[in-house]
C-alpha cells in the first residue's frame, strides 16, 4: 500500500491551484499540487484577453474603484452571485494584480501623451495622464463600466501561470504532474485525502492530508462544442460529488460569443474590447441594433444570444460547418493587431490561413457562440469550504463560492483564480493549522482497494456498448439540448437520455486487457464521472423553469426574483443512483448591497419581481441619504462583509480621485 | 475534394513488460482543415483506442504536443495534415525526453530541474506592499520582457538540439532565453555575476555551440539566437 502523507493537498495546477498552495507554503504548510499535466500547460494558461481589477490607470479607468467593479459583477451575473464574495473578490484583484507585477508578470504599462485607439468602431485619440506614465495599462472588455482589464498582449494567463508556478517552485512547493485524484478519502463525513492515478505508470497511491482542496477548473469538455482544453472534464467535480458533496449552479454554464469555426479555438474577447466589431453575411455591423448602449460589449451572455437571434433571421454566413458570423479586428489597424492580439492572429492565420490584419473582407474571422466556462462548482462557503464536507475546500473556477452567478464576466475568470487563491488559500491554511486527523489505515486500505477492485471489474467487464461512443452521445446530448437556447421538452429527454447513458456505461467492455498505462480504461473510469457532473448541468437547467443570466428558457423568458432567487444544490443521495438529487439555497435580498434590477442591457421588461427587492431598494436608499463619512464606511453600513485584513486594506490609487 | 492520408506512429509501452518498439499506420480521410490533433483523435476513437498522446489546449498556446513530425520537431496541433503534399506522416516522440508511452513523452521533469537549476524566478531584495501602487516600469521595457516570456516550454528546442543530446544536464535555450528575460526584468536585483553562478559553465551558456536549430524549430519564434549570443557576451565579460 503506497500512502503519501502532507499538510494541505491541492489537487489541481492552475493558477488557483498554484496560488492557494503558495499560501500555504508561506505558513509553513508541507503541501503537495497534483495536476494531470506539467503545471505550465495548465487551462489558465489559455486565458487570453486579461484579468479585471480596478486599478483606474489608464485615462479610460479614471474614477474606476471597488465599487464600480462591484456594481458591474454584480449585473453580470444576473444577481445571481453572492454579493459578500464579489466584494471580497474586488476588494483583492488591485493587491493580486500588483503582487503578480512583483513577481514579474510583464502586465502592459501606461505610455503618456496621445494615443489613438478604436471605440464604437472609430478612431479616437485619448491622452494618457503624465502621472500613469509606467503604471498598470487596462483594455475595454464586455459587461464594463470603465477600461479595467489589465494584460500582456493576449497572453495573460500564460505569463501569469508562469509568475505564479516560478513563485511556488521559488517556495520549494512539492508539485507533482500527471497524478490524477480518482477519489476522495473520506472517514466519518470528513475529507482525509485521495485516491491518486499516476499516469507515467498507471500505479494507485493514497494521499493523505489534513486538508484537500479541488482547484481542477471547469467541466466543458462534456458537451461537443467547447473552448476549454482537452483535460476539463469536470472529474474533480465528480469525486467531490461521489464523496457527497453539493455542488452549486451546475446549470449556469457560459456560452462565448467568438471561438472560431470550426476549431473552437477562443477569440480573445480583448478583439471587441480593443474595438473589434462583429458582422453578418452582408458584412453589416449587427449588435448595436440589438444593444443600443453596450453594442458588441454587452456581457458575453447577451452576445451570443444576439448572434444566434441574427442567425435565426437569415442573417448568418453559409459554411461546411453551419452558419456563423464575422468577426473584423482589421479596422484595428495592423501595427495594433500584431502587437496586442499577436496570439489571435498566431491561431487565425494556422488554422484558419486568414490574416486577421488584412484589410476588410479578407481578414475577417469566422466565429459562432460555444461553451466557455463553468460558473457553477463545488458549493462552497465564503472562505471556500464545501458546505457539507468537512476538510474539502475548493477555489477557482472548479468552486462555486459563488462570484458569477449565472454570468461571468470577461477578465473576471483569471483574476478570479488568483484572488480566490490568495482568500481561500489562507483560509485553508487556517483550517490544515487547526486541524489534526486520526485515520485508522483500514480507511485508506479500503479507499484504495476499491479503486483497484474498480480497475479490475472494469477490464473484465464483457458488454456490447463501446465507451468512445457513450462519450460522443452525451456530448452530442449536451450540445444540443443544454445549449444556449433551452426548454422543457429537451431538457427533459437529455435527462433521461443521460441516466440511459450512465447506465450503459456499466455494459462495455474493453479491448485492450492491460491494467497499467491504457487509454481506453482511462475512458471507461472518466466518462461516467463526466456524466454524472452532465446530469447535475441537464437537471439543473430542467427544474430551473426562469431565464437568468446564462441560463436561457424559451418557455420562461423572464428572470423570476419571485420563485427563483436562488442557488441550485445537486448532489448524488446514494451510490448506485443513476441522477443527482437537487434542493435550493435561497437568496437574502434583505442583505443585498444592490437589489435586484435591470441589468442596463438584454432585454427590458423580462422581470418577474420580487416584492423585497424595492423594500431593500428603499432601504438602501435611506441608509445612502443619511450616510455622511467616507465610501468605504458607507458600503460596510450597507453590507458588512469578512475578509482577511491584509486584504481588506484600502487601495491606493493615482491621486486617490475615488473619493 | 478530400484525400486519404496515412499516419505512421511508434507504439511502445514501456510500463508492460510484454510491449516491443513497432511502428503502425492508420490510413483515414482527411477533413477541411485538419491538424494532427484532429487527426489523432480520430485515430484514438475510432482505429487504435490504445494510442497515447499528450494534446492539453489544442491551440498552440500550452506547449504539450510537441512531437517529431516527418523528422522535425514541432507541435502537432500547429501540424496541417496539408503541409504534406504526399499525405505521409511520420510521427515519433520528441528525443531527450523520457518516453511515457507512444508519443507521449515527459517534459514536465525536464522543465522542472532546468527551471530550478536557472532560478526561474524574481529575486528581490524588498518587500512590495501590494495595497500601494505599484512600482513604475518603462512601457518598452515590460514590451521587452513580455517578448521573451512568451516561451511556452513545449521542448522543441531541446529536442532539436545537439548539445542537449551530448549533456545531459545542459539547460538549452529555454533555460538560457530565461535567463535573459529575468536578466532584463526591472523587479529582479540579480547581476550578472549572479547569472554567472547559474550559467557561467559548459551545461549553460557556454554549452552552446550556435547551431541554432532551437530558433528553427520555436513555435512561438523567439529571438533565441541573438538572445543566447547576448547572454553570452554578458557572461564572458564576467
Amino acid at each position: 500500500m503506497q500512502i503519501r502523507y502532507t499538510d494541505a493537498l491541492i489537487i489541481g495546477g492552475g493558477l488557483a491551484g498554484l496560488r492557494s498552495a503558495i499560501a500555504t507554503s508561506d505558513r509553513g504548510l508541507d503541501t503537495i499540487v497534483l495536476s494531470l499535466v506539467p503545471v505550465k500547460r495548465s487551462h489558465s494558461a489559455a486565458a487570453q484577453g486579461g484579468m479585471q481589477a480596478s486599478l483606474g490607470n489608464s485615462i479610460m479607468g479614471e474614477g474606476d474603484n471597488e465599487d464600480v467593479h462591484f456594481s458591474d459583477t454584480v449585473k453580470g451575473s444576473d444577481w445571481g452571485c453572492d454579493q459578500e464574495v464579489a466584494r471580497m473578490f474586488v476588494n483583492t484583484a488591485p493587491k493580486a494584480i500588483r503582487e503578480l507585477a512583483s513577481w514579474g508578470v510583464p502586465w502592459n504599462r501606461v505610455k503618456k501623451g496621445e494615443r489613438s485607439v478604436v471605440i464604437n468602431a472609430q478612431n479616437t485619440t485619448i491622452t494618457e495622464r503624465d502621472e500613469a506614465h509606467g503604471l498598470i495599462n487596462a483594455r475595454d472588455f464586455g459587461g464594463t463600466k470603465k477600461w479595467r482589464t489589465c494584460y500582456t498582449s493576449d497572453a495573460t494567463g500564460h505569463t501569469m501561470l508562469y509568475a505564479v508556478t516560478n513563485e511556488a517552485m521559488k517556495r520549494g512547493v512539492i508539485i507533482e504532474d500527471k497524478k490524477e485524484a480518482i477519489s476522495l478519502i473520506m472517514q466519518e463525513g470528513q475529507c482525509c485525502g485521495a485516491v491518486v492515478r499516476d499516469l507515467k505508470n498507471g500505479s494507485l497511491v493514497a494521499y493523505v492530508a489534513k486538508g484537500t482542496m479541488i482547484a481542477t477548473g471547469g467541466y466543458g469538455r462534456i458537451y461537443k462544442q467547447s473552448t476549454n482544453a482537452t483535460i476539463c472534464k469536470g472529474t474533480g467535480h465528480a469525486i467531490a460529488l461521489e464523496a457527497g458533496a453539493y455542488m452549486g449552479n451546475m446549470e449556469a454554464i457560459q456560452f462565448h460569443p467568438t471561438p472560431m469555426v470550426p476549431s473552437g479555438i477562443l477569440l480573445t474577447e480583448g478583439c471587441r474590447g480593443d474595438g473589434g466589431v462583429l458582422r453578418d453575411k452582408d458584412g453589416y455591423r449587427f449588435m448595436p441594433d440589438y444593444e443600443p448602449e453596450k453594442k458588441d460589449l454587452a456581457s458575453r451572455d447577451v452576445v451570443s444570444r444576439r448572434m444566434l437571434e441574427h442567425i435565426k433571421k437569415g442573417k448568418g454566413v453559409k459554411s461546411p460547418y453551419g452558419d456563423h458570423l464575422w468577426l473584423d479586428i482589421s479596422i484595428l489597424g495592423r501595427e495594433h493587431v500584431e502587437k496586442n492580439l499577436r496570439d489571435v492572429r498566431d491561431i487565425s492565420m494556422t488554422f484558419n490561413g486568414i490574416d486577421p490584419a488584412d484589410e476588410g473582407k479578407k481578414g475577417w474571422m469566422p466565429v459562432l457562440p460555444m461553451q466557455h466556462y463553468s460558473m457553477g462548482g463545488i458549493r462552497t462557503t465564503p472562505k471556500g469550504q464545501s458546505i457539507n464536507v468537512k476538510g474539502l475546500f475548493s477555489c477557482g473556477e472548479a468552486a462555486c463560492w459563488d462570484m458569477h452567478g449565472f454570468n461571468r464576466l470577461g477578465g473576471n475568470s483569471v483574476s478570479e483564480t488568483v484572488v480566490s487563491g490568495m482568500i481561500v488559500g489562507n483560509y485553508f491554511a487556517d483550517f490544515c493549522e487547526e486541524t489534526d486527523i486520526t485515520i485508522n489505515t483500514k480507511v485508506i486500505h479500503d479507499a484504495l482497494e476499491k479503486e483497484e477492485s474498480l480497475m479490475t471489474e472494469l477490464l473484465a467487464r464483457e458488454g456490447d456498448e463501446k465507451i468512445y461512443d457513450i462519450k460522443d452521445r452525451m456530448r452530442n446530448i449536451m450540445q444540443e439540448k443544454v445549449g444556449i437556447f433551452r426548454n422543457g421538452k429537451d431538457l427533459h429527454d437529455a435527462v433521461e437520455e443521460l441516466k440511459e447513458l450512465l447506465q450503459k456505461t456499466k455494459h462495455i467492455s474493453i479491448e485492450n486487457k492491460y491494467r497499467l498505462l491504457n487509454p481506453e480504461l482511462e475512458e471507461a473510469y472518466k466518462v461516467p464521472m463526466m456524466l454524472k457532473v452532465a446530469l447535475c448541468v441537464a437537471k439543473g437547467a430542467r427544474d430551473r423553469t426562469e431565464s437568468r443570466g446564462a441560463h436561457y428558457r424559451e418557455d420562461f423568458l423572464k428572470r423570476d426574483d419571485a420563485n427563483w432567487l436562488n442557488r441550485t444544490l445537486s448532489y448524488w443521495a446514494n451510490e448506485e443512483d443513476i441522477e443527482p438529487t437537487l434542493k435550493y439555497e435561497a437568496l437574502d435580498i434583505m442583505k443585498m448591497e444592490m437589489p435586484p434590477a435591470f441589468r442596463g442591457y438584454g432585454r427590458k421588461g423580462f422581470i418577474l419581481e420580487n416584492p423585497l427587492s424595492s423594500k431593500r431598494q428603499e432601504e438602501v436608499d435611506k441608509i445612502i441619504a443619511e450616510h455622511k463619512g467616507d465610501r468605504y464606511e458607507l458600503q460596510e453600513k450597507l453590507m458588512p462583509y469578512e475578509l482577511q485584513a491584509t486584504y481588506k486594506r484600502k487601495n491606493e490609487r493615482l491621486g486617490d480621485n475615488d473619493e | 475534394m478530400s484525400r486519404e492520408i496515412s499516419i505512421t506512429a511508434l507504439k511502445y509501452n514501456p510500463s508492460n513488460p510484454k510491449s516491443k518498439p513497432e511502428f503502425k499506420t492508420y490510413t483515414l480521410e482527411e477533413t477541411p482543415g485538419m491538424t494532427l490533433y484532429i487527426a489523432l483523435t480520430k485515430i484514438k476513437s475510432t482505429i487504435d483506442h490504445d494510442l497515447s498522446s499528450d494534446f492539453v489546449c489544442r491551440a498552440g498556446i500550452c506547449g504539450a504536443c510537441g512531437m517529431v513530425v516527418n523528422g522535425k520537431p514541432r507541435l502537432a496541433c500547429k501540424t496541417l495534415t496539408t503541409d504534406f503534399p504526399e499525405g505521409k506522416i511520420d510521427l515519433l516522440p520528441l528525443p531527450t525526453f523520457p518516453l511515457i508511452k507512444d508519443l507521449s513523452v515527459d517534459t514536465g521533469s525536464w522543465m522542472k530541474n532546468m527551471s530550478v537549476r536557472v532560478q526561474s524566478w524574481i529575486v528581490a531584495n524588498e518587500v512590495t506592499d501590494i495595497s500601494k501602487i505599484e512600482k513604475v516600469v518603462e512601457p518598452s521595457v515590460a514590451e521587452d520582457v513580455f517578448e521573451l516570456d512568451r516561451c511556452i516550454e513545449c521542448g522543441l528546442c531541446v529536442a532539436g538540439c545537439s548539445t542537449a543530446i551530448m549533456r545531459e544536464d545542459f539547460v538549452g535555450a529555454v533555460g538560457l532565453n530565461r535567463v535573459a528575460r529575468f536578466s532584463i526584468d526591472p523587479h529582479d536585483t540579480r547581476t550578472d555575476e549572479d547569472f554567472y553562478e547559474l550559467i557561467g559553465d559548459d551545461d549553460g551558456i557556454f554549452g552552446c555551440m550556435s547551431l541554432l536549430a532551437c530558433e528553427d524549430h520555436c513555435p512561438k519564434n523567439l529571438p533565441l539566437q541573438s538572445k543566447i549570443a547576448y547572454m553570452r557576451r554578458k557572461m564572458v565579460k564576467v
